[in-house]
């Protein structure tokens, strides 16, 4: 049989449909497209798609699975790997890892192993079977700190060893990014819940409103654990610092987000949280947060919702799917403009966004080209409201309530390569450490961290 | 209206100091809102919150009766304020400030240092925490919008007339509405009087997530959440401080409107 070449593509709801809903766009393969799109795995003796993925999912495994229609076959050696399956197979970025070594890459399209993830993940759930029930307990217990993909992934691999594993989430509902920042239409939340369910089917135990550092300290949670590890995440929003940043109507994506995705905003009456935006928006930045805030924007009421980034397309972090997606859902995109400042009306609403041209100079720290502006090419930009995509900096909080806890240059907590910390019994990653990256390279460290802490606590390193 | 409401949180009232705050949520549907903490009992694991009614949460909240639930409540959130050891202070509670205020003026009266409070209500009988404060403070004075009591005024006014009368004060400490607030501030700037003020913005998580909280404070972006509340209140930009805290005031409306209509059907 002939290899087929081409991957198989996957359903998505209609541009212009979809914008005037939340629900997911990419609708996932059907039983047909797994069949095909399985078959162009060429089940190589090395698999390097393998060594591409953050958390080792044994995906030539996986494939040959549903290559012979064992479904659950496949999402069994899927999740022996990886906790959150149905979260990765939609917002991992594996055109950089596992997908962009795929063998069938090099001379055609590399196998969609995000979407057969996915198929498979969707599947199990669908089937609503008995979970795995909790394994003995082994004695020893740990603390997570916050309940997003680093600490829900800890807690996942510990507790299927049998710990008594407690996260410790601030927010009311656990969950991260997974839960305030990304949105229904890339991932539904009932999805998300029913990952965190599977989790507390295996025993982990999940307290909300409890912000470790403020109470109780992080010492006086470590005197009860035998380990604790922190995912505390890289929460805080990044501003420009540029004049009208406090105009009404300058939001953080992360607020303009967390409104949304946890509050429910879009629902306003029925819900209690409001959002406004106003009908022309700009988002500043051009990451995956900056296409999850236009795109959410153009579904809550933004006629014109423009991308304005300071470099150009080829720049841009964003994965190349949202990007799709975003024009698709008409978003404009203004490259290589920079906004310079923010002019309000007299009641201190923005009006406008003056912004400047800017032109590619020397790489620079990055190896990206340096934007640099060109005199006199300053425009003002109409907005309701303009939304910061700037990136994140990881919370504070922590650190400066914990003494000997070591930071990093870039204020994340600094770990060794297992993710053990400045203080005995203390692990941590994602986020918190690295500064904002993905969700998927946070889980790997949430595993590698709970590899470290089972080795310790088994006695097999002492 | 202003309520208070005795809340059993251990975990919160383990770590509570004066001027931190909590976040709380009342139903799936809810929103979540900054409410100061006006006291705490450690023993007892008890924190006093102070519930000004006037967005929809606040008046649900007011409506709780004794024995029920408040669904989550997070904290104690924001930095504790620092206060000083020796001196003469004058603590100035305005409004829904007159709670707070209190806590801090037996804080600064345990330590021994000379306490002038000055509280105000529209009249009389509404003057709330008057004996408490007296038995914090060495001194108290009243302000009434229509002389029922003490000073016919606000509370600004009391401050201006020790300040015009040379008293020596070392720092003040106001809480109550940001107008009032601001008022103070200007009052003692002059002086060059160190004066704390404690900030009530708009706040969605309330753990420097979001930003929604901040606010300039001596040329500074801050968010109040974890850089304050309390802040000094010469540094503080209240222009655009007042204004922010009204960002949502339409929306606050409708969103009562919708639920009284929800609750006549």
């Amino acid at each position: 049989m002939p290899v087929k070449r081409e991957r198989t593509p996957m359903p998505v709801q209609d541009g212009e449909r979809r914008v005037g809903n939340f629900g997911e766009v990419a609708l996932g393969y059907l039983d047909g497209d797994v069949r095909a799109e399985a078959v162009r795995c060429l089940q190589c003796k090395t698999p390097y798609c393998e060594e591409g993925c953050p958390v080792g999912v044994p995906i030539k495994e996986f494939i040959k699975h549903l290559q012979q229609d064992d479904v659950r076959g496949a999402i069994g050696a899927i999740k022996r790997t990886n906790s959150l399956p149905a979260v990765c197979g939609r917002v991992c970025p594996q055109e950089d890892q596992c997908e962009k070594v795929c063998i069938m890459g090099k001379r055609f399209q590399p196998v969609a192993i995000g979407r057969l993830e996915r198929f498979a993940a969707d599947w199990e759930r669908a089937q609503g079977f008995p979970q795995a029930a909790a394994p003995p307990p082994n004695g020893k217990k740990v603390a997570v700190v916050g309940g997003g993909p680093a600490g829900l992934t800890a807690a996942g691999q510990l507790a299927g060893k049998g710990y008594a594993v407690t996260v410790f989430e601030a927010l009311h509902e656990p969950g991260g990014v997974l839960s305030y920042g990304i949105p229904e239409f890339r991932l539904p939340k009932t999805i998300v819940r029913w990952e965190i369910q599977q989790l507390k089917n295996l025993g982990v135990e999940i307290r909300t409103n409890v912000v470790v550092g403020k109470s109780p300290t992080l010492d006086e949670l470590k005197a009860g654990y035998d380990a604790v590890f922190l995912g505390t995440g890289a929460g805080l929003p990044v501003f420009m610092g540029i004049p009208g940043e406090n105009l009404i109507g300058v939001y953080s994506a992360n607020e303009f987000l967390t409104r949304i995705n946890l509050m429910g905003a879009a629902s306003f009456p029925e819900v209690d949280t409001p959002v406004r935006i106003g009908t022309r928006v700009a988002v500043v930045g051009a990451g995956n947060t900056a296409m999850d805030a236009v795109r959410t924007a153009r579904r809550v009421g933004a006629k014109e919702a423009h991308i304005v980034y300071r470099r150009s397309e080829a720049e841009m972090t964003a994965r190349a799917e949202e990007y799709e997606h975003a024009k698709e859902e008409g978003v404009r995109f203004m490259f290589l403009t920079n906004p310079v400042r923010f002019l309000g009306d007299d009641t201190g609403r923005l009006r406008a966004v003056e912004c400047q041209r800017m032109a590619l100079g020397e790489p620079d720290h990055s190896g990206r080209r340096r934007p640099v502006p060109i005199a006199g090419s300053e425009f003002e930009l109409p907005v309701d409201s303009v939304i910061m995509a700037l990136g994140t900096s990881p919370n504070p909080l922590l650190l400066k309530g914990t003494k000997g806890l070591s930071a990093t240059v870039r204020g994340g907590i600094r770990t060794d390569e297992t993710g053990a910390t400045s203080l005995p019994g203390i692990w941590a990653g994602g986020d918190a450490v690295s500064g904002a990256a993905t969700v998927i390279l946070a889980m790997g460290a949430g595993k590698k961290a709970a590899a470290a802490i089972d080795r310790l606590l088994s006695g097999e390193e002492s | 209206m202003t309520k208070l409401f005795l809340v059993s949180a251990p975990v919160v009232a383990e770590k509570a100091e004066p001027g931190q705050f909590v976040m709380l949520r009342l139903r799936a549907q809810g929103e979540r809102i900054p409410l100061t903490i006006a006291d705490f009992d450690r023993e007892a694991g008890t924190v006093t919150i102070l519930v000004q009614e006037i967005g929809l949460t606040s008046r649900l909240l007011g409506a709780l009766e004794e024995g029920d639930e408040i669904l989550d409540l997070v904290g104690p959130l924001g930095l504790p304020a620092e206060l000083p050891t020796a001196g003469h202070v004058v603590c100035v509670g305005g409004g829904f400030g007159v709670a707070p205020i209190l806590p801090k003026a037996k804080l600064l009266h345990r330590r021994g240092v000379a306490v002038t409070s000055i509280i105000g209500a529209r009249t009389a009988d509404l003057v709330i925490f008057d004996r408490e404060l007296e038995a914090v403070s060495n001194r108290l004075l009243v302000a009434t919008n229509d002389g029922s009591r003490g000073r016919r005024g606000i509370v600004t006014d009391c401050l201006r007339d020790l300040l015009e009368a040379g008293e020596q004060i070392d720092e003040v400490v106001a809480i109550g509405p940001m107008v009032m607030m601001r008022a103070v501030a200007e009052a003692t700037r002059p002086y060059g009087i160190k004066t704390l003020v404690s900030m009530n913005p708009i706040m969605v998580d309330g753990t420097g997530m979001c930003g929604a909280c901040r606010m300039t404070v001596g040329g500074e972006v801050k968010f109040a959440c974890v850089d304050g509340p309390i802040f000094d209140g010469h540094q503080v930009d209240f222009e655009e401080a007042i204004r922010r805290s009204q960002a949502y005031r339409a929306e606050e409306e409708l969103a009562t409107k919708h639920e009284e209509a929800k609750q006549c059907r």
